[in-house]
């Protein structure tokens, strides 16, 4: 299941999964140890500033001497340069490690996501998937890239500043240390209370966009129904929820920032008076004093975001978490190293069975069956019955929990998946065509073939439609073909399976919203295909049945029967029950005679 | 359908302009005051709230700003009366108005933070509603053109991306401006001399700035649009997976997408360079004014024209003058994106549905749809060369179940998307009780007429919630009461929690005829008074058809009903036959008669007796 529904038993975050991310950054190493040595330059030159002024004020200043001024002051502007430049070669320098550890994980997502089963797919939302490849990943990225550096600057740059405040006036560098300490216990606290809420909103912005993909991709139904309102309140609440959380959110950000930069102000105006007595006794320069309080407020930014750079580390290991779920997932369905050279398509499932992981109740059990090269098979059953669970099992869309299926005599799981899924073509019932041209959706599962071989396909499921489209076979059709009708889209999809020239040809259900006309054109041109293919044909009408040489009653997820339609029709009363129409045949007959 | 040719569009109105990447300086000054109206409208309902915060970020600022300058004169007046051993007072009254000026400026940012967030979150929930609601009201014609992958994308991408400017960018932009500002006031007011010194780089910097916002707005809006491809393509696998590996389709897929990703990456590091390049400026600026302020000032301090402790304030305020700026430039990216973002869904907004809901809606003669449906004079075409329904008269009276026989494409969809107003015609009315459907409320619409088609999307929820989608008042019983009536109420019973069972994604474990069961119980439920079922039936076998036909007879023994159907058994159930040819009705009468006639459908029907003796 997918684990993204709010589970308050999450186990807590480890910095686990966030430190596995650093074989992405080993070939920019050289690049990385280059960032942390500017940086660490950067902290110095920042550091350095203050005490130029307090030279300047101290000597040529204090004593008058105008031509001890320049050199200072040019060391200043020098110094300045320094650090403008050591930022820019930084910045420039990280952008390649940075961006390409972003975009190496999102491809290795990609790719990982489509090797995962369809058992996967089934339980995850495609939302859930795309917000950790986009906003996790930049959550990652944004804390490897910038984050992290700066956490570790900023730590450097308060210890070094309050170690050279110390080593300048103790008394005064005390009370500066003294102050750290209730900025950092209150960030600890913070930062607790700051994941808790940020993962509660960023669930419930999961939530939320789960709505927002059914909206889109159920908007016909949605229309259908008029649910407009419906679907909008819920999406109403879910979009509350989420304001909710962010308003707690934002008081508890609101308290925590402002308290922030109260404490490095206090401890300002205690420094000016203690460091003022301090003048006054004689125990401190003017310009000691001066470059104190410039080096105090230099303070003020690296501890202000601590609590902020904190709460970033922790949303980047909670992202790194919800990567890692994914990444980690073994796919369940790899493929073996068998290849067929010259397959002829003799398929056999022997003794095969098939359960959900979640469920008690098996879908397919004990199924025998043999379908030899060339041999075309329908697959009969009721509603529920399994036999789209059946066929996927050829292609390895699932692989059974049970028993086995054979091609050839080859293990289907032993078999390379490229090899197996080129033996084998399927027309599912309901179809995907891509957001792309008629002819990439059709050449799919070859891409070589001929302009000849994919008018033939077209010819043989009665596509012949796509040729009065405004572009003919390059116009492409919108995401899931849906400016199709459901019978055009089927025989595209058929014509896709036709056109992979398949050893085994899988239709499951795949003339159901076809015309009794076509479906009969469709059905004397499939007659050809198959005959030179292994054929499974999931049916439901007597005419599709006929284009196979037996059929298999699958009842309750078992093969019962084997025979030739008329044998089982004559003999076997559920199957007669399943396909003979002789109730229509007297309803019809009435009707007619009305 | 898209196209592959680019839709040549001069108007650039609703979300025509969103694949550009460079616009017409025309077309992008009329964008932005788009952007610029929907964010008016937005804030519009708190200008009472936005002047006061306006007036607390002052008082913060003021007292924020004060603190470098109390230390001056706590340097400058409070130390000589010390070292003269005349005591502390003045020293000690600074340092209480430093800490007093440190609590109000505590006080008035968690005020700001806390009234900012508010009116923030404000806003982005009016907004994620707006956008969502109106693409709700879109029509399918404009769904079918621009993908559910960018529906996602606006509502999910885009709106975070204003979140984000929400939540931190503005508070950043609002600070830094504030700060540029009363830094410039403060420096002239502490010496005038120095202070015009420090401030010459200004132009520069405003130039500097100028240039920075006008590559960022290109940059950055590559950079979206890159992201939303990947996000079309990512989405697109994802939910076409089965196809995806059933054809191999991987690798290529692969190979897009690593195409896609790596453009991305290219506008990303675009973006950065830029960005450091502007950080990197600023900086550079900022140190060298230090620099010769530090030069300058020192050579007047030596001169005893100015004391240490305005120098050494000087010093601090320019720090705080060119740190705000450097945050500027990290907070651009949000900015820019936030702005692109507006731009799209504005452009969204602008979108006005093609089936708009009337303006003064009428409401049917007797309250309750009685259901008679004519169609006087319809045309209908998707492109204008090419009707689909050349011209139309028909009148369907309440009650009769029509049955639509023809071959795909001859036009029956198009007329049934005619009757549940998908579409509307180009020509012509239809008509539901004598009222065109065109001024006929929604809601009257929607529970008159309700279509079931072949494509049966389940919402993820449990079974009963799917069948109540129908009608979300019903009671279980209800709900029970109709999966009975179909037929479904066996199945539905067999899955693990009944009528509880959780739907997988897009209805992932119930097989097509379940879900076209499940389909129908909700269409029965939802009670309309014109049912239309376009290949409704296909997916079921032969027992199930026959259970729903069986339930037809009484589901459409008192409503009007369109039955489009290949097998001619569920045909048989109608009263009346239309048969269909290129957009016109060929046949028309009781099945019975067309039987015993010569025509068309007297021969569809010999063949399907035969088959069936076959």
């Amino acid at each position: 299941m997918p684990p993204d529904t709010n589970e308050p038993n999450r186990p807590l975050l480890s910095s686990n999964s966030l430190w596995r991310m650093k074989s992405y950054l080993r070939p920019y190493v050289a690049r990385l140890i280059v960032i942390w040595l500017t940086a660490l330059v950067g902290i110095a030159v920042v550091i350095a500033f203050p005490l130029i002024i307090e030279q300047v004020i101290d000597g040529p200043v204090a004593n008058g001497d105008a031509a001890g001024l320049l050199p200072l002051g040019l060391l200043a502007v020098g110094v300045g340069a320094t650090e403008a430049l050591l930022i820019l070669f930084r910045r420039y320098i990280q952008v390649k490690p940075v961006l390409g550890l972003e975009t190496s994980l999102r491809d290795d997502l990609y790719e990982h996501l489509q090797r995962l089963p369809m058992g996967f797919h089934g339980d995850w939302q495609s939302g859930q998937l795309l917000s950790r490849a986009t906003t996790d990943l930049s959550t990652i990225r944004r804390f490897l890239g910038f984050g992290m550096l700066f956490l570790v600057m900023n730590v450097l740059q308060v210890v070094a500043v309050t170690a050279l405040l110390l080593n300048k006036y103790w008394p005064l560098g005390l009370l500066v240390l003294a102050s750290v300490v209730p900025i950092v216990w209150t960030s600890l606290r913070f930062e607790k209370r700051y994941i808790k809420i940020s993962r509660q909103v960023q669930d419930e912005q999961g939530d939320l966009a789960t709505l927002v993909e059914e909206s889109a991709i159920g908007i016909r139904t949605i229309k259908a129904f008029g649910r407009r309102h419906h679907v909008y309140d819920q999406y109403d609440d879910a979009a509350r929820k989420v304001y909710g959380s962010s308003m707690d959110k934002v008081r508890l950000s609101a308290k925590f920032f402002s308290f922030l930069e109260i404490i490095p102000n206090i401890t300002l105006a205690l420094v000016v008076l203690l460091g003022a007595l301090a003048v006054g006794d004689g125990a401190l320069t003017l310009g000691a004093l001066v470059a104190f309080t410039t080096l105090m407020l230099q303070l003020v930014w690296p501890v202000a975001s601590l609590g902020y750079l904190l709460a970033m580390a922790q949303e980047a290991m909670t992202s790194a978490d919800r990567l890692m779920e994914v990444m980690d997932t073994v796919p369940a369905i790899e493929g073996g190293t068998g290849t067929i050279d010259e397959p002829r398509g003799h398929l056999r499932f022997e003794g095969v069975g098939f359960r959900f992981a979640d469920s008690d109740r098996p879908v397919l059990h004990n199924v025998w069956l043999e379908v030899r090269p060339g041999e075309t098979v329908a697959v009969v059953g009721a509603t529920g019955a399994g036999k789209t669970t059946l066929t996927a099992l050829v292609p390895r869309l699932i692989d059974p929990t049970s028993g086995r299926v054979t091609i050839d005599g080859h293990d289907v799981r032993d078999l390379d998946l490229k090899t197996l899924r080129s033996v084998v073509a399927t027309a599912f019932e309901e179809p995907t065509l891509f957001s792309m041209s008629v002819r990439e959706n059709l050449m799919l599962g070859r891409p070589d073939a001929t302009e000849d071989e994919l008018a033939e396909a077209i010819r043989t499921a009665q596509a012949g439609f796509v040729h009065d489209l405004p572009w003919g076979l390059d116009t492409r059709i919108g995401e899931q073909g849906l400016s199709l009708s459901g019978g055009q889209r089927q025989r595209l999809a058929l014509a896709r399976a036709v056109l992979s020239k398949p050893r085994v040809l899988v239709l499951d259900d795949t003339l159901s919203a076809l015309d009794a006309e076509t479906e009969a054109l469709v059905e004397e041109a499939l007659r050809h295909v198959l005959r030179d293919a292994t054929g499974i044909v999931v049916a439901h009408r007597a005419s599709t049945v006929l284009l196979a040489d037996k059929v298999a009653l699958l009842r309750d997820g078992t093969i019962t029967h084997i025979g030739q339609h008329r044998e089982l029709l004559a003999q076997v009363p559920e199957y007669r029950e399943l396909l003979a129409q002789d109730a229509d045949f007297d309803d019809a007959s009435e009707g007619a005679l009305r | 359908m898209t196209t592959t040719a680019p839709e040549k569009s001069t108007s650039w109105r609703g979300v025509a302009s969103e694949d550009q990447d460079e616009l017409p300086t025309g077309v992008s000054v009329r964008l932005r005051a788009r952007s610029r109206r929907l964010l008016g409208d937005l804030l519009r309902p708190y200008r009472k709230k936005i002047a006061l915060l306006v007036l607390i970020i002052v008082i913060s600022n003021a007292a924020g700003l004060s603190i470098p300058f109390l230390v001056s004169v706590g340097i400058d007046e409070g130390i000589p009366p010390i070292t003269a051993g005349t005591g502390a007072s003045i020293l000690v009254t600074v340092v209480g108005v430093i800490l007093a000026a440190a609590v109000v400026q505590a006080v008035a940012r968690q005020a700001f933070l806390r009234l900012m967030g508010a009116i923030g979150q404000n806003i982005l929930l009016e907004l994620r509603r707006r956008v969502f609601d109106h693409f709700q009201r879109l029509s399918l014609s404009f769904h079918e053109n621009y993908t559910s992958g960018r529906v996602i994308s606006r509502l999910t991408s885009d709106i975070e991306a204003i979140a984000e400017l929400v939540q931190s960018g503005f508070d950043a932009l609002v600070k830094a401006l504030l700060t540029l500002f009363g830094t410039a006031v403060l420096l002239l007011v502490l010496d005038v001399h120095l202070g015009l010194v420090a401030l010459v780089p200004l132009p520069l910097l405003l130039l500097f700035t100028k240039w920075f916002q006008r590559q960022s707005a290109i940059v950055y809006r590559r950079t979206r649009e890159t992201v939303a491809l990947v996000i079309v393509h990512f989405v697109e696998s994802m939910i076409g997976i089965r196809a995806v590996q059933a054809f191999r389709r991987e690798s290529r897929n692969q190979e897009i997408f690593a195409q896609l990703n790596d453009d991305y990456r290219g506008a990303n590091a675009r973006s950065m360079y830029l960005g450091a390049t502007f950080m990197t400026g600023v900086k550079l600026i900022g140190n060298m004014t230090i620099g010769g302020v530090l030069l300058y000032g020192g050579w007047l301090a030596l001169q005893g024209e100015v004391q240490i402790g305005v120098l050494a304030a000087f010093l601090l305020y320019l720090r705080q003058f060119y740190e705000p700026m450097q945050e500027i430039s990290q907070f651009y990216n949000t900015l820019q994106s936030a702005g692109a973002a507006l731009e799209k869904l504005s452009g969204v907004l602008e979108e006005e549905p093609s089936v708009p809901e009337p303006r003064e809606p009428v409401a049917l003669p007797k309250g309750r749809a009685r259901g008679k449906v004519r169609f006087d004079g319809v045309e209908f075409a998707y492109v204008k060369e090419m009707p689909i329904l050349p011209r139309l008269d028909l009148t369907i009276p309440a009650g009769q179940s029509v049955a639509l026989v023809g071959a795909t494409g001859a036009g029956k969809t198009t007329l049934a998307k005619l009757i549940s107003r998908f579409y509307d015609p180009t020509e012509g009315r239809v008509l539901l009780d004598g009222v065109d459907l065109r001024t006929l409320d929604e809601l009257t619409l929607r529970t008159s007429v309700v279509m079931v088609t072949q494509e049966n999307f389940l919402f993820s929820g449990t079974v009963a919630d799917n069948i109540r989608f129908g009608k979300p008042e019903a009671t279980d019983r209800q709900v029970r009461e109709a999966a009975k009536a179909i037929g479904a109420h066996e199945f539905i019973s067999g899955l693990p929690d009944g009528y509880e069972t959780e739907v997988g994604k897009r209805g992932g474990r119930m097989s097509a005829g379940q879900r076209q069961l499940v389909a129908f119980a909700r269409a029965f439920l939802a009670d309309p008074a014109v049912l239309i079922l376009d290949e409704a039936t296909s997916s079921l076998d032969v027992p199930s058809e026959r259970l729903v036909q069986r339930a037809l007879r009484t589901i459409l023994a008192e409503r009007t009903a369109l039955i489009i159907a290949h097998r001619l058994s569920t045909v048989e159930i109608a009263d009346r036959v239309l048969v269909m040819e290129r957009g016109k009705v060929v046949e028309d009468g009781p099945p019975a008669q067309l039987i015993a006639a010569s025509g068309r459908f007297a021969g569809l029907h010999r063949a399907w007796l035969e088959s069936l003796s076959s």
